[in-house]
């Protein structure tokens, strides 16, 4: 479903602020993998998840979503293929627009935007439907201003736009970083569900290495822009906190530095 | 200082608010709908005036010359608009890049600084010698409010539909907007083409209206449009929810803007202040929800409630 082969990138070269974030990072995902994605700060995660979307273009290599080169194509059209939800609730949604608006817009990703209502009568009713399964009562605020919204909310809906038209790839950057612990687990439950019921092929960041190990068929973990990690099936299912932490130093040579993952 | 002085010239100022009034509604697009600011409008503005006199100078009739004209307009928002997605400029900039531009083509479109049109010889759409006319139909009031009617239902048309909402959700969040598969930077040159359409519009009405194009025309008007766009904000916010209502607030706040400056006129006010007072008045309005949210958001009452 996804061939990232040999990519590279670097912010600011030539600069004092030289950055090299993906170094020769390749990553093959099958369809209906649910991969969790963990590593310290500047580890090159979300780089990795924005080079895939077409945030940016890489230096080298090349991206291929179900065997079409996107390494050149602009953002707005990798969105075709593309679910994605951000880290920061207000990314994902159009805050003065209603949430049946935003879910209006999520459904017609990917598909040429023309002088037809912008939404119709039907699609109210199915987006009813589809936000009674969020269990928040949404389906009774549709014409509300996502601006009205709490973060656990938002990203909710951020979740049910990404997968309204179902996508190749669900990209999540860290979609629960920015939320409490309940809010959290709330929407991570809604994220399981989701991906269940497509069978999505999905890419999770996560700081919680314990969300890592629950979640997905597969867990990769990055440090200082490579894939240092990647266990999956069996392996994945009798990981522990304690063993991700020793195969990091293993790998890496020093201590795993993210509070966050350690505490949470 | 008779007052009967100020109600004759009410009429006026009325038809000068209504015919600004679709300038402000330009501005609103670009302002709130995609969060630019776009200084364009004091070129586009003359350069609508200049294209409609010059074209029915040369004989053409009036709808033609509007629809030139409003063309026109639309080519200088796709030149701030290139300016701004193709070469990266900042969008205020590249707004005042085109504006400067545009003072040269506005010359050489009339040849000269000023060019005028005599209403007797054409058939001018608006004038205000036919404010005392005794046909009500082709009075300037009634020509020009139906205009502003017919555009607004035009554009609640099209931003109802599925490009107008994704022209929306660029101005709202570019990041969200792009995720979701629409081309931010065609919008964003289409609605400055948009506005800048509705700016020259309404610069070939104010035009016939006054009877002259000028190189001076269209200068502060971004001043006086955000000026009608926080002050039918702030009057109507409360009562005008709907998009469609919205914009007809911004009109009505264009129509209140030249009711103030013929008040203010009348008053014997030096008129050379006008414009200081215009920019201090948009200045303060639009700072007060800023200050709102800084100085007077409600403060976390302190020990909770009775029953805590």
């Amino acid at each position: 479903m996804l061939d990232v082969k040999n990519i590279y990138k670097t912010f600011n070269p030539g600069t004092v602020n030289e950055k090299t974030a993906l170094r020769n990072v390749s990553l093959q995902l099958s369809d209906g993998d649910f991969v969790t994605v963990i590593g310290g700060n500047g580890a090159g995660k979300s780089t990795l998840l924005n080079a895939v979307a077409g945030s940016f273009i890489v230096d080298e290599g090349q991206i291929l979503i179900d065997g079409i080169d996107v390494t050149k194509t602009p953002e707005y059209q990798r969105a075709k293929y593309l679910g994605r939800v951000f880290q920061d609730p207000h990314n994902g949604t159009a805050a003065t627009m209603e949430i049946q608006e935003n879910l209006a817009l999520a459904k017609r990703r990917g598909e040429k935007r023309t002088l037809r209502v912008g939404i119709t009568k039907q699609e109210t009713e199915e987006y009813r439907e589809l936000l009674k399964t969020l269990d928040l009562g949404l389906e009774d605020r549709m014409t509300a201003k996502v601006g009205l919204l709490s973060g656990g909310q938002r990203q909710a809906v951020t979740l049910l736009m990404a997968t309204l038209k179902k996508p190749k790839i669900l990209l999540l950057d860290e979609h629960t970083a920015a939320l409490d612990p309940k809010t959290a687990a709330k929407v991570l439950e809604t994220t399981d569900m989701l991906v269940g019921k497509d069978n999505l092929t999905t890419i999770m960041i996560t700081h919680n290495m314990r969300d890592a190990i629950k979640h997905g068929n597969r867990l990769i973990m990055m440090n200082e822009g490579r894939i240092i990690l990647d266990i999956r099936g069996e392996e994945k299912m009798k990981l522990t906190v304690a063993d991700l932490l020793q195969k990091f130093e293993e790998v890496s040579g020093q201590e795993f530095a993210n509070d966050q993952a350690l505490l949470s | 200082m008779a007052i009967s002085s100020l109600l004759n010239a009410l009429p006026g100022a009325v038809s000068q608010g209504l015919i600004w009034g679709i300038m402000a509604i330009g501005v609103w697009i670009t302002f709130r709908i995609l969060s630019i600011s776009d200084l364009t409008v004091d070129g586009s503005f003359a350069t609508g005036g200049a294209t409609c006199i010059m074209m029915m100078v040369t004989g053409h009739n009036v709808w033609v010359s509007l629809i030139v004209a409003i063309l026109a307009g639309a080519a200088a928002g796709l030149a701030t608009g290139l300016l701004h997605t193709f070469m990266g400029i900042p969008a205020i900039l590249s707004g005042i890049l085109t504006q400067i531009a545009l003072w040269s083509v506005n010359l050489k479109i009339m040849g000269k600084a000023n060019q005028s049109i005599n209403v007797d010889k054409y058939s001018l759409l608006v004038s205000m010698r036919f404010l005392k006319n005794a046909n009500p139909l082709k009075n300037p009031l009634f020509v020009v409010a139906i205009f502003i009617i017919v555009l607004i239902a035009l554009l609640y048309w099209f931003f109802g539909r599925e490009i107008g909402a994704s022209i929306r959700a660029t101005g709202c969040n570019e990041a969200m907007a792009r995720a979701q598969g629409i081309n931010t930077n065609f919008n964003k040159v289409f609605g400055l083409m948009l506005a800048n359409g509705l700016v020259a519009l309404s610069g070939a009405l104010l035009a016939q209206y006054q009877g002259f194009a000028d190189i001076n025309m269209g200068r502060g008007a971004i001043v006086i449009g955000l000026a009608a766009v926080v002050i039918g904000e702030a009057l109507f916010e409360r009562i005008f929810k709907n998009f469609a209502l919205r914009m007809l607030g911004v009109a009505l706040g264009s129509i209140i803007y030249y009711l103030v400056l013929q008040f203010i006129m009348w008053l014997g006010v030096d008129t050379d202040l006008l414009k200081l007072f215009s920019a201090i008045l948009v200045a303060v309005f639009l700072a007060v929800p800023y200050w709102k949210g800084k100085y007077f958001a409600k403060p976390v009452k302190a020990g909770g409630n009775g029953n805590a």
